[in-house]
């Protein structure tokens, strides 16, 4: 039961964050400086969500040491990115470097 | 983000030309959405719950949240109003779908608003902005947003069933498959200086902020970075007038 309430709590909240303004879109008027502000969106947003979870991966302290194996990850995400310009392959060779570092080079320290 | 578009497009064609690009970040969530259902009912999710939290609720970050809160055995308003805040980035791509989209019937607006992830809304608002002018963009929208969908309830459905039989799954760190492809939406966006400044600013923000409450840190660092790329945009539009 309670379970279900914390469901449908969810639920509700978070499609009266998405559908209200969609739903309203025809009666919203944006102006230009708003727009400029909006193609900001993706980026800014996603750097948000990504810095802290690799940079602070316990969620309290920096961590910008080797020993931090997502970082690293990161790090190597980023130049394969940079460089060959393929999603896919930079989802792969962050998330191998990540786990390889994290097995061989952190776990060896313990 | 490759974009491959018919000549002449059509609902079906832009459908699965969004289906095809969001094929890798799809395979960025395949982790994340197993160690979801891995984790759920040790968190104190039933089976049926945990399935159904992906079903309706469908916004992966606010789920895993909401289980850690479970399991610390926080008060359910308390992991409602937490659910609030982590999702209010959506409002901010809502907002911005808000000009390609107004033209829809109602009928169209409550799929695109329930199945709005960072996910689909990075890959829709990359079509939206290319220039050719193809009625059916919000087809590729649907695409997407399906393939998404469909994922997550997959791998919730794996994670419940087969990843409560590796051992330790979920302290492998999987979950960095997220930051990953991520970072892989970020990069093609870094092509000028107003971009990277607000990217910078966003980033280091967020670190500041880190320590709010609810991730409120995320929204502060979002806003604060967009501002700071309207501002680099000012600057640089000044400069070059006074250069002339």
């Amino acid at each position: 039961m309670n379970e279900l309430l914390l469901i449908m709590g969810m639920m509700l909240v978070t499609l009266a964050i998405r559908y209200p303004v969609l739903a309203l879109s025809g009666r919203l008027k944006l102006s230009d400086w708003f727009l400029q502000l909006l193609r900001y969106v993706p980026p800014t947003v996603l750097t948000a969500i990504v810095v802290p979870a690799v940079l602070m991966p316990t969620g309290e302290e920096l961590s910008l040491t080797l020993a931090n194996a997502r970082m690293v990850g990161a790090l190597a995400a980023v130049t394969v990115g940079l460089w060959r310009k393929n999603l896919l392959l930079t989802i792969a060779v962050g998330m191998g470097v990540f786990l390889l570092w994290q097995w061989g080079v952190v776990a060896a320290h313990h | 983000m490759k974009m491959r578009v018919a000549a002449t497009p059509s609902p079906q064609t832009e459908f699965w030309a969004g289906c095809r690009a969001i094929v890798p970040l799809v395979v960025g969530a395949i982790p994340f959405g197993m160690i979801f259902g891995t984790l759920a009912t040790s968190s104190g999710l039933s089976f049926a719950g945990a399935l159904g939290m992906s079903a309706l609720v469908f916004a992966g970050s606010s789920q895993f949240i909401a289980l850690g809160l479970l399991a610390a055995g926080t008060p359910l308003p308390l992991i409602i109003l937490t659910t609030f805040v982590v999702n209010l980035r959506h409002l901010l791509y809502a907002i911005s779908l808000l000009p390609h989209i107004r033209h829809l019937p109602q009928a169209w607006k409550v799929p695109i608003g329930f199945w709005l992830t960072d996910e689909a809304f990075a890959v829709a608002i990359a079509r939206y902005h290319q220039p050719d002018p193809s009625p059916y963009k919000h087809w590729y929208y649907l695409g997407a947003s399906v393939l998404m969908y469909l994922n997550w309830q997959v791998f919730t459905w794996i994670g419940l069933t087969l990843g409560q039989m590796l051992p330790n799954v979920a302290n492998w760190g999987l979950d960095f498959a997220m930051s990953v492809t991520f970072i892989g939406m970020i990069l093609p966006y870094l092509q000028s200086h107003p971009t990277i400044a607000a990217v910078l600013v966003a980033g280091g923000v967020s670190l500041l902020t880190h320590g709010l409450p609810h991730q409120l840190g995320l929204m502060v660092a979002a806003i604060l970075g967009m501002a700071a790329g309207v501002l680099a945009e000012k600057l640089t539009n000044l400069r070059r007038m006074h250069h002339e």
